[in-house]
């Protein structure tokens, strides 16, 4: 299917995420958290990964660092790095998961930014040993340079006093120090690409400004690529390139963020878009919302995973059929039979 | 951090004052005095006592006076080093209890060295594979540990001991060193004989410290930090050692407060059992003959080693945890 | 929640969406106790445990009617027996019966020994007629589950052996039940009360009160218990009965018991006072007794529970390891540890291990609590 999804400039993809499946299996049965999902993040590109809790965007970015927890396990699907010097990208999904190879790639090329900067470090150490461990565990300096670097680091992100702050612990800091702390730390082996997992959820307005900021600045002076993870529109609109719309565990949309926002397809992206509010809506007008509620994962409904609250649901199609991932234009694709036919034989 | 330690030496004062007072209280319990108890002993092995010498105990004791006066006196007499006399043993105090409370704490501290030495990978093991073969049988084992009082383990033991290899297995010293003098020889006969009471005095606090072990360091692996750090490419047993299991240490260390009290407690049974040259047995024959000041000092001695276990386990505890040193506790 | 699988769901998404709804609903509108036995169901050790729990104390209600033999009934020719196995057919046909046991003299040690009589079998008949007792104190039968036709059962049946004295372990250990299960249900009563006492004043006032409290719990906690108790039981009157011995070492037992209780309730008091849901109710001005019984006891109720059961396995331990060093319950009466007492010399269990036998029902009901407790702890916090 990657070779459905145009490029978008001539470079091939640093990153390609193809029919990654991972499930989890619980007791209770077999969960599908992500479930088919397929696409691309170009080198120097800021791509976002949307939708509602539960959709498999935060598993998705675990599954790409192979940190995804039992029961849960990779079961289908291509990670593709490109590296540098080698020809040919590497295949995350089949190395060692906890071997070498993977660990020199975790932190030292592609670095995770967590949603919960308030337990994401280690309330036992300083920030500095937190840091500093990480240099060193992916370059070969002593201590004394990882903790000039560690520094240095501080002072990029925006810390006052780092010479100070280095030796504190977490809990003497604030929210959004501590998430800078948490993206020096990320930046710390200039990774090539950078996955902010709901960077800012856990922060107030001001402070989620400011990090987006961050964020954005370190990404042009760096022209790392950025994959956002938000269940928020408005960073989506602010930060992305690319936006990729998740669903129950499969990609519903993806496409350049002008013409998702301007043109979107999918009729759960249409529903997403229409529930932020705006400041041109007439006032005391009530918010549109999704009908219904994200089906219980143990149950997802046959056909289209979003048939059971689509407004524009074709029974008879959009119940026994499985869309496709289809381009719409150039580099926009949509899962849906609004676009495309069904298979001639339904899947059993 | 200072008055950390300030608050707790204090505590452990008055922990210690509170163990006197029962002490006394023991003393003080059973019915009639101890000089009228001593005295008709003296007379039963033929003695004559003189209504002087009685009434000069009696002043000595205080018994004429308050029982808070007896207290004070009976401190009194401690702090100059008197313990009182054994009624049976017709000696000193102090010099019956001599070497078997030394006895009793390389029992009781070999026996909290054992719990935590078996308990700490154990528990680490089976938090880490949660669900594995091995940590369904550590959780079986644990459970019969806790359930199997190290009294009764002691009994069975013995009897596999004696019926199945013919052989005693209790005491603490080869029958060739059972008189001799202290030496490097009996030393080390003590420590080739310790691990066995160790171990059935150990079982029971090794089980509760692995499911202790186990319950927090898998609450710990499903933190946050715990996925930042594997993010960062460490490889995973340094990371579990250094992070998760580091932050389990403390609820596992402040266990030590309550894991004295609880091993010293049950060596006073398991002695018994075992037959080890250690404070109980003499504490229980005590007891039973109502050698009420003996009895009474045992208790207050045992009381104060435990309070002094748990206050430097607090101290330790104090030493690993930043957020106590900085005095932000919870 | 489990969903219910039907064939016709599965195959129609909508319908399929429907039945998850359903059992959504059914959660969303269950009461808090259903849906912790819900949860308590799904732990199976600790279902099992609570029916041997509940087993053990039918075994206390109807102990006499189990034992076959007069506990107390000594007589020297019939010391320490070996068990005796039952035989349940009899060629083909299903007739329970024992051997009888002939007494020889040892022709080389000159001690008794009995041995088996295969000829001789002794059919064991139910419901017979035994030694008289009164059923529960209200009326005196002498039905017994097993005994035998015409004969005496004390000097037939031997199903665990006999002491030194010659009492019948089996009955005894039925009679045993009574006191070691129950010593551990009154000294934990006694303990809840000071608990819930101390804790709920510690939790609720908190101040200089709760620094007391917690320091007077601190320093108990801190004092070794056994060399405690032994002190304070060896003062027991040697003259009083088994009833004042009895609630003796139920106060004993308690005084120290109580303080994880109120760590319990004063951590559950502490932990609610924060809830929103208090504050909301204080801000609409309930009264604090109306918000401590209608708002905070239904959450800490089941955690109150669950500390209980696990309790009670410590209090059992405690009082058959004071009985079995003779400091506890004293015979006459019949305990666990009383049992055991006879098992202290090593040569003796050596030759008669069965005098052991009272440590298998030790271990089975503290197993029993320990699974109860922890099912019960888990399933205590239905939305957590």
């Amino acid at each position: 299917m990657a070779d459905q999804i145009a490029r978008a400039n001539g470079q091939p993809p640093m990153l390609t995420v193809e029919g990654l499946k991972t499930y989890f299996f619980t007791d209770e049965g077999t969960v599908r958290a992500v479930d088919g999902a397929s696409f691309e993040v170009q080198a120097g590109k800021t791509v976002g990964i949307v939708g509602e809790s539960g959709c498999g965007k935060s598993v998705t970015a675990l599954s790409i660092l192979r940190i995804v927890e039992r029961p849960g396990r990779i079961v289908a699907g291509q990670i593709l790095l490109r590296r540098p010097n080698a020809k040919a990208p590497v295949d995350l999904a089949l190395l060692e998961a906890e071997g070498a190879e993977i660990r020199a790639i975790r932190g030292g090329e592609i670095a995770l930014v967590f949603q919960e900067p308030m337990t994401s470090f280690s309330p036992h150490y300083t920030i500095g040993n937190q840091i500093v461990e990480t240099i060193q565990l992916h370059q070969d300096v002593g201590k004394e340079e990882a903790r000039n670097r560690t520094i240095e680091l501080l002072r990029m992100v925006g810390i006052p006093n780092p010479e100070r702050r280095i030796d504190e612990y977490p809990f003497e800091l604030s929210g959004g120090l501590r998430q800078r702390m948490m993206i020096a730390m990320a930046l710390s082996c200039n990774p090539k690409i950078l996955i902010a997992d709901e960077p800012t959820t856990a922060l107030d307005v001001t402070t989620q400004a400011q990090i987006l900021d961050l964020l954005r600045d370190i990404q042009q002076r760096t022209q790392m690529s950025v994959i956002i993870i938000t269940h928020d529109m408005g960073v989506i609109a602010e930060m992305t390139d690319d936006v990729i719309v998740m669903y129950l565990g499969r990609v519903v949309e993806s496409g350049p963020v002008d013409e998702i926002f301007h043109q979107p397809k999918h009729p759960y992206t249409q529903a997403l878009l229409r529930s932020i509010p705006s400041i041109f809506a007439e006032p005391r007008t009530k918010l549109p919302t999704i009908a219904g509620s994200i089906p219980h994962p143990h149950n997802r409904p046959t056909g289209c995973p979003f048939h059971p609250r689509c407004a524009e649901a074709m029974p008879g199609i959009c119940d026994r059929h499985e869309p496709r991932l289809r381009p719409i234009s150039e580099a926009h694709f949509a899962s849906c039979f609004l676009y495309h036919e069904p298979e001639a034989a339904p899947p059993s | 951090m200072l008055t950390y330690t300030i608050r707790r030496f204090l505590l452990a004062l008055l922990t210690i004052w509170a163990i006197s007072v029962l002490s006394f209280a023991i003393i003080q319990l059973p019915p009639g005095d101890y000089v009228t108890a001593y005295i008709a002993q003296l007379a039963s092995s033929g003695v004559d006592v003189t209504p002087e010498f009685a009434e000069n105990l009696r002043q000595q004791y205080g018994l004429d006076s308050p029982v808070y006066v007896q207290y004070l006196k009976w401190m009194q007499q401690i702090s100059r080093g008197n313990f009182g006399r054994s009624l049976e043993w017709r000696v000193p105090v102090l010099d019956i209890i001599g070497d078997r409370l030394w006895l009793t704490m390389a029992v009781s501290v070999s026996a909290v060295l054992f719990t935590w030495g078996l308990a700490l990978p154990i528990g680490i093991y089976s938090a880490v594979r949660q669900y594995s073969i091995a940590d369904y049988i550590f959780t079986f084992i644990g459970f019969i540990g806790l359930a199997v009082p190290s009294f009764l383990l002691a009994l069975i033991l013995m009897y596999v001991g004696f019926r199945y290899f013919g052989a005693n297995i209790g005491g603490l010293f080869s029958p060739e060193y059972l008189q001799a003098d202290w030496s490097l020889g009996k030393l080390w006969d003590l420590i080739k004989h310790l691990p066995l009471p160790a171990l059935i005095l150990g079982t029971a606090g090794t089980a509760q410290l692995i499911r202790i072990m186990r319950a927090n360091l898998l609450d710990e692996l499903r933190k946050p930090y715990v996925i930042t750090a594997r993010a960062k490419g460490m490889s995973e047993l340094r990371l579990i050692l250094k992070y998760p299991v580091r932050a389990a240490m403390n609820p596992f260390i402040s266990t030590l407060g309550y894991l004295f009290p609880f091993i010293i407690s049950g060596s006073i049974i398991v002695a018994l059992v075992l037959g080890l040259p250690t404070i109980g047995p003499l504490l229980l024959r005590a007891l039973v003959a109502q050698d009420m000041f003996l009895a009474g000092t045992i208790v207050l001695f045992l009381g104060i080693l435990t309070v002094l276990g748990t206050f430097i386990s607090d101290i330790l505890l104090m030493w690993v945890d930043p957020r106590i040193r900085f005095e932000r506790r919870e | 929640m489990r969903k219910a699988k039907s064939p016709a769901a599965a195959d129609n998404g909508i319908d399929e969406a429907l039945v998850t709804s359903a059992a959504e609903e059914r959660v969303s509108v269950a009461t808090q106790w259903q849906l912790m036995w819900w949860r308590f169901r799904k732990h199976r050790l600790a279902m099992i445990s609570g029916v041997v729990i509940l087993a053990f104390y039918l075994v206390a209600i109807f102990a006499d009617f189990l034992a076959y033999a007069d506990p107390q009934s000594t007589e020297a020719f019939r010391s320490l027996i070996a068990p005796q196995p039952i035989h349940f057919f009899d060629e083909g046909r299903f007739s329970p019966h024992v051997f009888a046991l002939i007494g020889k003299r040892d022709p080389r040690t000159f001690k008794r020994v009995y041995e088996p009589d295969p000829e001789q079998k002794v059919p064991l008949r139910f419901f017979a007629e035994g030694y008289e007792y009164k059923f529960l104190g209200i009326f005196r039968t002498n039905r017994h589950l097993i005994g035998v036709d015409g004969g005496n059962a004390e000097e037939l049946i031997f199903l665990l052996g006999t002491d030194q004295l010659g009492r019948d372990l089996w009955s005894r250990l039925m009679i045993a039940c009574r006191l070691s299960l129950t010593i551990g249900l009154a000294g934990v009563t006694l303990s809840l009360v000071l608990g819930v006492l101390l804790g709920g004043i510690s939790g609720l006032y908190g101040g200089a009160i709760d620094t007391l409290i917690q320091r007077v719990i601190e320093i108990l906690r801190s004092i070794p218990t056994i060399p405690l108790w032994m002190g304070l039981a060896a003062a027991m009157p040697r003259d009083w009965g088994v009833v004042q011995v009895y609630f003796a070492i139920t106060v004993i037992l308690s005084l120290i018991g109580w303080t994880d209780l109120a760590r319990v309730v004063r951590g559950r008091f502490l932990a609610l006072r924060e809830e929103d849901f208090v504050l909301a109710a204080e801000l609409a001005g309930v009264s604090q007794m109306r918000i401590i019984l209608r708002h905070m006891a239904p959450s800490f109720l089941s955690h109150i529970i669950a500390a209980t059961t696990l309790a009670l396995p410590n209090m059992i331990i405690s009082e058959t390891a004071l009985s079995f060093l003779g400091l506890g319950l004293r015979p006459p009466a019949v305990s666990w540890g009383v049992l055991l007492q006879d098992a202290q010399n090593i040569q003796t269990v050596a030759l008669s291990p069965w005098l052991l036998s009272a440590a298998l029902p030790v271990v089975v009901v503290i197993l029993a609590f320990n699974f109860l407790g922890d099912g019960l702890r888990d399933a205590a916090d239905p939305y957590g």
